[in-house]
């Protein structure tokens, strides 16, 4: 596996399997942070610690295995061009923040994608396994047994009081942070989710857009994670995000039945119109495509549209995200040579499939 | 209600700014709340612990201002022995610069990681499999007084 692999294909491995209510959900992801005991954290270490902790990393695991998850490749970020930082973030395999402390920072990702270990990032150590739909359980248990695995040779900063020790206060205790992202045409569209927004914030979680800002989120994808890290379990956390995750479903589903019902045909042209764009443009910018995908998207899971695969709302969003159209170019472009290569390679990817 | 920055986009992030006694609301949309550093940009957040933090500190001990005016007394930062942390840069930057600072600073945590974390303050959660040693045995010993209480 070489870094070739992950910048050409756009699609992580495990993204190709549907998971369960994967017409909703897209993809459960754990995260933890951890550091180690007896060095200072990256925001005030010394350059030499750093280093130290980056060479570790790669003289230990490069090339090892666990599990299922084969032959961790590792990557110095200071090695990689402008444009390869950007499709590592649009592929969501490291953080933005990594990019920047490129200096020293490093990660190991595994063959599938599925597990992406970041170094000096924050913290020393943020560990993110992903899962395909909606299986917060299996990407806990593994994510458990990926930091026992770890920790057979890093002592991790721990506290009996206050658990496992992060830079940043919002992070200790677990460590973790437990998320989601799902699908929610039919609540964004009737506006039911602006609405149900306050009530899961008060349960200790977030509701983000992934790919826009604030609530209005582009292509109608949502993160929902946990806010709180401190005082509850990781079981617990996670059984408080599945309750509610659970629920947006249901209500997902039942409010496309009712679009289906009480507008049908108002719906069916606005997908198909959306289709016919997105088979057709010839510019078109992020937004616009984000928006038409989601679409198209929901044509897909509502039996409209047939000949399309499922996985593809998750393929075209990260391949017409600007770091990867330039990665697909080698070179940097304009925003508007963006959207005119955004369109073509939109037009070619709905004749293949069709 | 539109964002007071930009006035184009609704404003989503509302904050209310203590500093000095003096209440200040805030309106903002996510954009210009990363432009103008209500939040930090790559912070899974969605609100800004930086001002958080500066209000409790604040409102915690109003008087220590008055006393460091005084030319005879110089007051003791309190400062982490490991990695150089003082309690103004952690005040600022909200962020711990090691595992000591967190008992270097263990006065001042309680209010803060309740506010955060819903009004906790202790760990509930895994403890390192290797070397959690006598902890293993202590919450095995909890669980089973639970289940006895119960």
């Amino acid at each position: 596996m070489t870094l070739r692999h992950f910048m050409n294909e756009a699609i992580s491995p495990w993204m190709r399997e549907q998971g369960p209510d994967g017409d909703i959900v897209l993809s459960s992801r754990i995260r933890l942070a951890r550091n180690f005991a007896d060095k200072p954290f990256p925001i005030v270490a010394e350059l030499q610690d750093l280093e130290g902790i980056h060479q570790f990393f790669k003289k230990e695991y490069e090339h090892t295995s666990f599990k299922d998850y084969q032959d961790f490749e590792f990557i110095s970020i200071r090695n990689l061009s402008t444009i390869e930082k950007m499709v590592l973030v649009e592929k969501h395999l490291v953080s933005p923040l990594l990019t920047k402390n490129a200096q020293t920072s490093a990660a190991l990702i595994s063959k599938n994608e599925q597990v992406s270990i970041m170094v000096n990032e924050e913290d020393h150590i943020r560990m993110q396994l992903y899962y395909p739909g909606f299986q917060l359980n299996n990407a806990l248990n593994e994510a458990l047994e990926l930091d026992d695995w770890l920790e057979e040779k890093v002592n991790f900063a721990f506290d009996e009081k206050r658990g496992y020790l992060t830079s940043c206060p919002t992070n200790v205790g677990t460590g973790m942070r437990a998320s989601v992202m799902m699908h929610l045409p039919a609540l964004t569209l009737t506006k039911q989710l602006n609405r149900m927004i306050p009530a899961i914030n008060q349960l200790g979680l977030v509701v983000r857009g992934i790919y826009g800002e604030g609530s209005e989120s582009l292509g109608k994808v949502f993160q929902i994670s946990n806010q709180t890290t401190l005082g509850k379990s990781e079981e617990d956390i996670i059984e408080d995000l599945q309750g509610v995750v659970q629920q947006l479903i249901t209500h997902e589903r039942n409010a496309r039945k009712r679009l289906m019902e009480q507008s049908g045909v108002q719906l069916e042209d606005r997908i198909f119109r959306s289709y016919g764009i997105l088979k057709h443009s010839r510019i078109i910018e992020s937004k616009e495509a984000a928006n038409r995908l989601s679409d198209v998207r929901l044509g897909i899971d509502l039996d409209l549209i047939q000949d399309e695969s499922h996985s593809i709302l998750n393929e075209l969003m990260v391949v017409t995200q600007p770091g990867f159209l330039q990665h697909y170019a080698k070179k940097t472009l304009t925003a508007n040579e963006r959207d005119i290569l955004r369109a073509s390679l939109i037009r070619e990817r709905l004749r293949i499939e069709a | 209600m539109e964002c007071q920055e930009c006035h184009q986009r609704p404003a989503t992030l509302h904050y209310t700014q203590v500093s000095n006694g003096n209440k200040h609301e805030v309106h903002v949309c996510e954009v210009c709340a990363k432009e103008k550093g209500y939040i930090l940009p790559n912070s899974e957040e969605g609100y800004s612990l930086h001002d958080l933090l500066k209000g409790l500190f604040n409102f915690e001990n109003p008087k220590v201002n008055h006393t460091s005016k005084s030319p005879f007394q110089t007051t003791k930062e309190i400062q982490c022995p490991s990695c150089g942390m003082t309690l103004t840069q952690f005040k600022r930057i909200s962020k711990f610069g090691c595992a000591e600072c967190y008992h270097t600073f263990s006065d001042k945590l309680d209010p803060i990681f309740r506010r955060v974390h819903n009004g906790n303050i202790k760990h509930a959660g895994k403890i390192p499999k290797r070397r959690g040693g006598h902890l293993h045995l202590k919450k095995q010993l909890d669980t089973i007084r639970k289940s006895y209480a119960n």
